[in-house]
């Protein structure tokens, strides 16, 4: 209980910065270097590893070493993340069509 | 509610939305035919959306604009690619500069919208496809979302 608790600490505390939530989306549409990471942001590169470590500490995110380069990547299944991208759209969807249905009952409104 | 089913298809970054409407076919082909219905129902809430040029007919256009609480502007467009009338229409949805020149850096989806008669109204079947997870998620961050946050889904399904 305590562990789990600890968990939504952690993954509440590192999606509270909105830095950290973009980082996120990017790394879980696909693996990202630290430096390309970095160039998207008006900060330092030191600044943008410390977010990247509070996402990994999280679990969040993975790190891996290629040469010089730390690649990032979602440790979400990248599944998980396209289904998500997936609802994020439905919202959208869903959002049109009931001012579609509101749109269509203003029709009967008029008629009485 | 008006939305029946919805499918999200993974492995092709499809969404299929299946939406019942209580009015004929051809009062919901109207919605899409009349620039200024249309636009009621384009842009969220927060974002209204001004259509601009309005040529519902294949290889015809229709261009928008949404303006956000800001002020913002975000311009868009769709390319006609066929017409069945009253049954439905496919296009390509992409993002425009504010003369309406394609960005063809952004993604565009292929959308295709149905109308059948179902049950004395009309069951609309609206399917959007994307490239890439790149170009979805690409649109999902350039503020065409309104409701839930990526964020908030990861928690989800993180903690389920």
């Amino acid at each position: 209980m305590t562990e789990s608790e600890d968990r939504a600490d952690a993954l509440f505390h590192a999606l509270a910065d909105r830095t950290r939530r973009d980082i996120l989306r990017r790394v879980l549409a696909g693996e990202h270097s630290v430096s390309a990471l970095a160039e998207k942001y008006e900060m330092s590169f030191a600044a943008v590893q410390k977010h990247v470590a509070v996402l990994e500490k999280a679990g969040l995110i993975t790190k891996r070493r290629n040469g010089r380069e730390q690649l990032a990547s979602g440790d979400v299944e990248a599944v998980r993340s396209v289904r998500s991208m997936l609802t994020e759209l439905e919202q959208i969807w869903r959002g049109r069509i009931t001012r579609i249905d509101a749109l269509i009952a203003s029709d009967f409104d008029q008629e009485d | 509610m008006p939305v029946t089913d919805v499918q999200p298809d993974i492995d092709n970054l499809t969404l299929t939305i299946i939406a019942d409407f209580a009015a004929p076919v051809e009062r919901i082909w109207q919605v899409y035919a009349d620039p200024r219905q249309l636009e009621k129902v384009w842009g969220p809430p927060t974002y209204p959306a001004t259509v601009v040029e309005h040529d519902l007919t294949p290889g015809g256009r229709v261009t928008y604009v949404m303006t956000g609480p800001e002020g913002d502007k975000h311009a868009g467009y769709w390319l006609v690619t066929a017409v069945d009338e009253p049954t439905g229409f496919a296009f390509d949805d992409g993002f425009a500069d504010e003369d309406f020149k394609p960005l063809s850096d952004l993604p565009v989806s292929r959308n295709t919208y149905r109308f059948d008669a179902h049950d004395g109204g009309t069951r609309a079947t609206y399917v959007s496809t994307y490239e890439t997870a790149e170009g979805l998620q690409q649109v999902l961050d350039m503020g065409v979302v309104e409701g839930a946050t990526l964020s908030i889904n990861q928690i989800d399904s993180l903690v389920a």
